[in-house]
């Protein structure tokens, strides 16, 4: 799905998180939103998600305006920076949420929702936790766990907000692989918040480099190492 | 850090004395009141205990007081439950005095509770004197008694979820969202089994307080015997009239309906336990 912002600002209180955005994502692309602490990432793909309303501007989502769809018009897997897995459910509870809320008429049957669950682990390559609790996983397993349960509901699109944020080193470079072969094979236009530039450009077709509530540079990850469009994006990747 | 303050440093007398005073303590201020109840309501055996709880008094006091804790606790759960929802999953401003307007029960002597509520609905105001010429009166009736129970005990459901909802956040709910749910889905299904244990460690503390509160409904209800009078107000005025095996006895029974909510809680986290280590571990 092909995502358009057009002059998003975002105002809490007094502070402004987003100064005037835009941004075109096209359909299928892998994106990184790459920023220091506070710069407006997160507020920038809670809106995408509908989780927060912009104050001005308006999203599109394929050329049809999508600014007051509630968050669960969407339809956007959306997965936390602590995964925010329900805690008193079982893995496959947590993947099957999405399922068993549908509307009656659009539920699928019980066997067809345990068969959905059931590949959505062998995806993720944990055929075996479905009867575990979110407690009882390590934080990669949670963390894939999550995905799944985004994938669950059959997404338009895919955002993650740092994904990898509370993982050790070796599980990162795992988990970023997973995440590249699982947008390939799903081809949903995917957005993620990182603020570690190796991740965004290892990992990311365009990353979106932000500071201060503003889009510095748009790009690709070698372009945007080649020609740094600001002083700020210079030091910011030279780091 | 650890080397000065591990759980071993001080010395083995200091940590048995600190032990044997808790103990002694418990056992002065908890558990020999509680017996000394049950052995004076026995001291002329358990005949004359029983006895003493079949006049009609006794019973309508022991009716009236479940009746008054099963309407007052249920509604108090619910008020409790939006408080709680409302204060900690949105952000407006006055939150910090609408916390401290919950503990204002805690703080306000249960007396002049009662006294609001017979100068607000008494048979001389508007609202009152209106009601009470339909047949409905308030004040010296159940709705009075039902109503100065529920303002005593309003704040534990509310002041028990609080803390655990604030721990907790808005994550899960919102993820909820974002998986389709609607508002009242995430509620039933993330919300409400997240908090169930303090909501119940709260729900059980409302219901002890609600059947034992004196103050409050000793001034609304009129202590009409046999009608408007509740267990503790009747325990009261059969200790007054020297009538010690029948106070006694009432009272015993009162203490036993408070142990069997607590032995209730006990018996439901033995049964959950599993569940309860498979959640609360981080
Ligand atoms: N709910 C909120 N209320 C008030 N201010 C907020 C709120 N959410 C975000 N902000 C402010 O908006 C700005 C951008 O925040 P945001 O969370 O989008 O940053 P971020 O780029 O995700 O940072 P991080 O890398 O630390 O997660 C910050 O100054 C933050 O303090
Ligand atoms: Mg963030």
């Amino acid at each position: 799905m092909h995502i358009e912002i057009d002059e998003i600002s975002k105002q809490f209180g007094t502070t402004a998180a987003l100064s005037p955005v835009s941004l075109a994502i096209p359909s299928g692309a892998l994106v990184a939103l790459l920023g220091p602490s506070g710069s407006g990432k997160t507020t920038l793909l809670r809106i995408l998600g509908g989780l927060e309303f912009p104050t001005a501007g308006r999203v599109l989502f394929d050329g049809a305006d999508a600014t007051n769809l509630t968050v669960q018009e969407r339809r956007a897997g959306f997965v936390f920076q602590s995964y925010a897995l329900f805690r008193h459910m079982t893995v496959f509870d947590n993947i099957a949420y999405g399922l068993r809320a549908r509307p009656r008429s659009e539920r699928p049957a019980s066997a067809e929702i345990a068969r959905r669950v059931t590949k959505l682990l062998d995806l993720i390559q944990l055929p075996d936790i479905g009867a575990r609790y979110p407690s009882q996983l390590s934080g990669g397993q949670r963390q894939r766990v999550a995905l799944a349960r985004a994938l669950a509901i059959e997404p338009r699109m895919l955002l993650l907000d740092e994904p990898f944020g509370a993982l050790d080193a070796k599980v990162r470079k795992e988990l970023r692989q997973g995440l590249r072969d699982i947008h390939d094979t799903t081809g949903l236009t995917t957005v993620f918040v990182t603020h570690d530039q190796d991740e965004a450009m290892e990992l990311a077709d365009l990353v979106v480099v932000m500071s201060m509530g503003k889009i510095e540079q748009v790009g690709k990850p070698a372009d945007i190492r080649a020609k740094p469009a600001t002083p700020f994006v210079r030091e910011f990747i030279g780091a | 850090m650890s080397k000065f303050i591990s759980p071993r440093t001080e010395r083995p007398i200091l940590r048995w004395t600190l032990i044997a005073i808790t103990f002694a303590f418990m056992a002065v201020m908890l558990f020999a009141p509680l017996i000394i109840v049950f052995f004076e309501a026995l001291r002329n055996g358990a005949v004359a205990a029983v006895e003493s709880l079949g006049n009609p008094e006794a019973a309508a006091a022991i009716k009236l007081t479940l009746i008054v804790a099963a309407c007052a606790v249920p509604l108090n759960a619910v008020f409790g439950v939006a408080a709680a929802w409302f204060i900690t999953k949105f952000d407006f401003r006055g939150k910090a005095f609408l916390i401290t307007l919950i503990d204002l029960p805690f703080s306000i002597s249960p007396v002049v509770a009662g006294l609001c509520i017979v100068l607000t609905f008494g048979s001389a105001t508007m609202v009152g004197g209106w009601l009470t010429d339909n047949g409905y009166p308030i004040v010296f009736a159940l709705p009075g008694i039902i109503l100065a129970s529920m303002f005593v005990t309003f704040p534990f459901v509310a002041r028990e979820l609080i803390p655990v909802m604030i721990e907790q956040g808005r994550a899960e709910e919102e993820a909820a969202l974002t998986l389709g749910a609607s508002g009242w889905r995430v509620f039933f299904t993330v919300t409400l089994p997240n908090i169930r244990w303090a909501l119940l460690y709260g729900v059980l503390l409302c219901n002890a307080r609600a059947m034992g509160e004196f103050g409050a409904v000793a001034i609304v209800s009129g202590k009409i015997r046999g009608q408007t009078a509740t267990m503790p107000i009747t325990i009261e005025m059969l200790y007054q009239e020297y009538l010690s095996i029948a106070a006694f006895s009432l009272a015993a029974v009162l203490a036993l309906l408070a142990l069997v909510t607590l032995l209730l809680k006990t018996a439901l986290e033995l049964r959950f336990a599993d569940q309860l280590a498979a959640t609360h571990r981080a």
